[in-house]
Formats: C-alpha cells, structure tokens, sequence
C-alpha cells in the first residue's frame, strides 16, 4: 500500500511535468468542446423549428440530442489520447534503465502497478472533470437531468480506467513508447467495434462478441442506465488488464 | 554478510554466471573486478534481487534473495550501472522520491535528504532537473539515492565511470569513508582504482571467479620471478654475457632501448648491489637500475590470458 503510494505520486508529478499531458489536454478539450458546441447548437436549431411542428417537439429531449452524443464523442476521444498518456509508463522506465532502480527499491510489483494505474486514472478524471463546465453551461439555458449526467460520466471513469489497464499492460510489453501506444489503440479500437460482427458470425459468438465490446457497456451509461452489469463488467476488464500486466512484470523472474 | 553459494545465469543460450560462490563479511570492502562482459554486472543484480539466478542461491544478511526479495531490498543501496535516473525531476524530488521508497519516515525526510546531498556534494543542485546535470552529478546523486536510509550494505556498479580525475578521486575517498562502517561491493573494470580502495578483490572472467584475494596477496601470488631494469653504457652482446653469468641471474632479455636490459632474477634475491658493482668493475657507465614491480594489471592479464589459453586447450 505504501509502495502504490510512493509511486502514485511519482507517476503523477512526472505526468504533470511531460508535455505530453498538455497537449494531450489542450486536443481533448479543443474536440470535446466543439463537439458539445456542435450537438447545442443542433438542438437549438431542431428547437427552434419543432416550435412550427408539434409532432417534432414530441420527438425532442436533451438527453438523446445532446447528452449521448457528448458522451459518445468524449469517449471516442479517450480512445484516441488515452495510449498517448499511459505509453510512457512502462516503456520508459525500461528505455532508460531506471526500472532498475524502482525493481530494487523495496516496492513491491503490484505497488508499482496499482502506483502507475491510479496515476494515469486520476490524469484523465482530471480531463474529464475539465469537462464539466459544459454541463453547467446547461444548467443555465434549461433544466438538464443531472442523474442521466452522473450516470454518463460514471461511465466515463470506468472506460478511462479500462483504456489505462489495457494501456499500462500495452506498456509493459515493450520498451518502445510507440508500440506500446499503437499496442493499445489497436486493442482499444478492436474491443471497441468488435460488436459489429455480431451480425455476421453465428448466435452463440454474436452475443459474446457483443458482450465483449466496450461500446454495448458505454451505450447504456451515455443513455443515462446505471446497470449494474456493466459496472461489473469494466471492472473486470480493469482487474484483468491489471492482473495480466503483473504477470508480465513477473515474467522476468523467469525469462532467459 | 553476503552469501553466494554457485551461482548460474544463464541468458538464453549465453552463459553468464557459472557456478560462482563467494562470501564477503561485515565492513568489508570488496572489489569485483573483470573485463567489459565478464558477468560483474549480472551478478550484483542477482544480489539486488532484480533478477533471480538461474540456479544457486545468493543470501543476504542470511535472508534469500528470492524469497524474501522485499526485505532485502531494503538492506541494500544499490548504483546501477549508467546511474538510471528520472530527468525530469529535479535533484530534491528525486531524492524525496527514492527516499519514500525506501520508507524513510515523512518527518525525517528532509533532513535524511539534506544528509547525503551534503556528503554528495550535489546540495548546489538541489534544485535543479537532473536531466540538465553533468555526468558526475548525476553520478553523485545516483550515490546519494544508495545511501538514504543508511543501509547496511552498499552495492555499486562501476561508480566512477564517466568521471574526470577530481571527481574520480572524490568519490573514491567518499566510498573509503563510507566503508568505515559498512560492507560495500563495487564493481570496476580499472585496477588501480580497487587496489586502491578494496581490502579485498574478486577477480571475474567468462562468468568464472578466477581470483579472490588482498590486493598484496595477490601480487605476491603471481610474482613468480623478480625483474629488474638495467641500462648500461657498454657493448651490447658482452653485457648480457656477463650479466647473465652472475649466480641468481635467469635470464636477460635487450629491450626496445638502445642500451637497456631486462634482468629476471629468482624471488627472494635482490641482485641489485652485485649487478651495480659487475657493471662499474667492468668500467661501463651504469644509467639506471631499478625494481620492476608486477602491478595489478600483469596479474589480471595473467589470469584473463591464462584462462583464457585454458580454455582453448579444452
């Protein structure tokens, strides 16, 4: 526990003082806000013209013009700049030899992994809590249902905290920054798309695959469904990614 | 203190470790010494625990390297070889970080800190990101990290590489110092420096201990024969002849210099004073007479060749 600790704040001052995490913030926020600004500005348009038709104002609410699609969009964009931020974690250390220092400190391997994990999560709660604003925002022109809200951006911790357990395992396997983030965007991408080819393979792996893709998980918290289901889920990605990245760790007690 | 008991490692098919076994007490001050590749590396961080061996057992302070890899650790300071460090933090953070590690206390942090900046001499750069800092301070600071905590046991790969002949000369002083009171191993490819700080060297090779011993000892083990440099004015083939008739003389070989010869001589004979005065009785001009004391470096050509010519026999 203290050796999670130890490293947690390491991984998070060195997080903080790369570059990369501003440039990554800048581009996620730049997106993020103009895809919120996209979707407002839509509904306002389809607001305006559903005042003429009354059958069209019975068609509209909030949540399915702009709340799901915000945070569809935020999510596609964590796909994208979440590799970017865990890549380093690992494969760096193990570029430039200072994960010998850190394996002959008296931490333990899962401290250092819980250690980076909860870095890289608390990164991207950052991010997405820089997102906020535009929920307030809201609030100032209507009347935006707040549950549906909580329930999106739980959503979005847990794909955060799935994108960086799948990242830090990326990162363990290489001591190549880029391989390990296009390890982790092709993974990412896969899982999350692999739902698709329900149609096209029989029942039984339809719904498996279905069932494995990240985006069947995320669409219910985006529509505001608190499912339990899929919290478990994503926690059991997370445990597993987490899990498997220990292993590796460990594979050089016993590699050649 | 340190216990290794035939060590192997084996990388893949390469061998590079083969049954080494060595033990080095309290407060002693060890030398590993070999060429580039010879397995020194691999085997401190077999002590380290940062990787297992492939077979045998390393024991520190009696406790298994393996099993009780935690406990260990926290014995040790440990210098990597190429001193890995974090360059984007700065010295203090660097320090506190490793500090933390290594489960020094939050209230006694800052001044465990401001203790091995001082006996480092890298307070200067407290502030500074080490990866804007010279070679020798990142060396520096790479020793300060060991010694927070004030382990008991000091481990340093190669801590001088990479240093200009003041700080060479620093460091060795300070790692004399520390050695005061605790046990350290270092690991060299340089002689003089481990004749010099070592009470006792490990001499490795090919994965092999070749050679464990004092310093002294060791020089006095492989000093089969003396040899004595003569330079002489006088003709060339009736020097040799006369000198090679004197009793005790083995054998005299010309060297590169005009008029200079090397004079081997049986051990325990100093045949100084008879061959200055068969020098002056035969009325040549004597130039220079000295002892030729085998230093380290013969003694650790004489064994890497010796093993080495071994092993082609096989």
């Amino acid at each position: 526990m203290k050796g999670t600790c130890v490293v947690y704040r390491k991984e998070l001052y060195r997080l903080f003082a790369s570059p990369i995490f501003y440039v990554v913030a800048f581009i996620f926020l730049a997106l993020v806000g103009y895809f919120f600004y996209s979707s407002v500005a839509y509904y306002s348009l389809l607001s305006f013209q559903a005042g003429r038709t009354p059958f069209l104002s019975e068609q509209l609410n909030l949540t399915d013009m702009v709340l799901e699609p915000f945070f569809g969009s935020i999510s596609v964009v964590l796909l994208l700049m979440v590799p970017l931020i865990t890549m380093r974690l690992f494969a760096e250390e193990k570029k430039t030899g200072t994960v010998e220092l850190l394996f002959t400190y008296p931490i333990s391997d899962r401290g250092a992994v819980l250690g980076k994990f909860t870095a890289g999560v608390t990164v991207l709660a950052l991010l997405l809590a820089a997102t906020l604003p535009a929920m307030f925002l809201l609030e100032a022109f209507t009347n935006p249902p707040w549950p549906t809200i909580m329930a999106g951006y739980l959503g979005l911790l847990l794909t955060c905290s799935a994108f960086v357990s799948l990242g830090l395992f990326a990162s363990s396997l290489t001591q190549n920054q880029i391989i390990a983030a296009a390890i982790a965007f092709g993974a990412l991408l896969l899982l999350w798309i692999i739902g698709w080819a329900e149609t096209l393979v029989g029942p039984t792996l339809g719904s498996f695959l279905k069932y494995l893709s990240l985006l069947t998980h995320f669409d219910s918290f985006a529509r505001g469904i608190l499912d339990s289901r899929d919290v478990f889920f994503y926690l059991l990605f997370t445990l597993f990614f987490l899990f498997t990245t220990l292993r590796i760790l460990e594979s050089r007690h016993w590699r050649g | 203190m340190i216990e290794v008991d035939n060590l192997t490692k084996l990388y893949g098919s390469l061998v590079a470790l083969r049954q080494v076994s060595f033990r080095v007490d309290q407060g002693e001050i060890v030398g590993f010494l070999g060429p580039n590749g010879a397995g020194k590396t691999t085997a401190l961080r077999i002590l380290t625990c940062f990787m297992p061996p492939t077979s045998g057992t390393a024991r520190v302070a009696g406790l298994d390297c393996q099993q009780h890899s935690l406990e260990v650790r926290g014995k040790i300071g440990y210098l990597p070889e190429n001193v890995p460090l974090y360059p984007d933090m700065t010295t203090r953070r660097f320090l506190a970080f490793a500090a933390a590690a290594k489960g020094v206390s939050r209230a006694r942090c800052g001044q465990e800190i401001e203790r091995v900046m001082e006996v480092c001499t890298v307070t200067s750069v407290a502030e500074r990101l080490i990866g804007h800092l010279s070679k020798g301070y990142r060396q520096r600071i790479g020793i300060a990290q060991a010694l927070l905590n004030d382990p008991a046991i000091l481990i340093l790969d190669e801590p001088t590489i990479g240093l200009d002949p003041t700080q060479i000369v620093e460091i060795r002083s300070l790692i004399k110092k520390l050695g005061a009171e605790r046990t350290i191993i270092l690991s060299s490819h340089i002689l003089p420096e481990v004749s010099q700080i070592c009470q006792r060297i490990l001499i490795i090779n090919n994965g092999q201990i070749v050679a464990t011993d004092t310093p002294a000892n060791l020089t006095a083990q492989l000093q089969r024969n003396l040899q004595v440099y003569l330079e002489v004015e006088g003709p060339r083939t009736e020097v040799m002849q006369k000198v090679e008739a004197m009793a005790g003389v083995l054998e005299v070989k010309p060297t590169n210099g005009e008029s200079s010869y090397l004079v081997e001589t049986s051990r325990g004979q100093d045949l100084r004073p008879e061959l200055a005065r068969t020098v002056v009785e035969s009325g040549w001009q004597l130039r220079e007479l000295k002892l030729q004391d085998l230093s380290l470096e013969d003694i650790f050509m004489q064994l890497v060749t010796d093993e080495e010519a071994g092993e082609e026999q096989e």
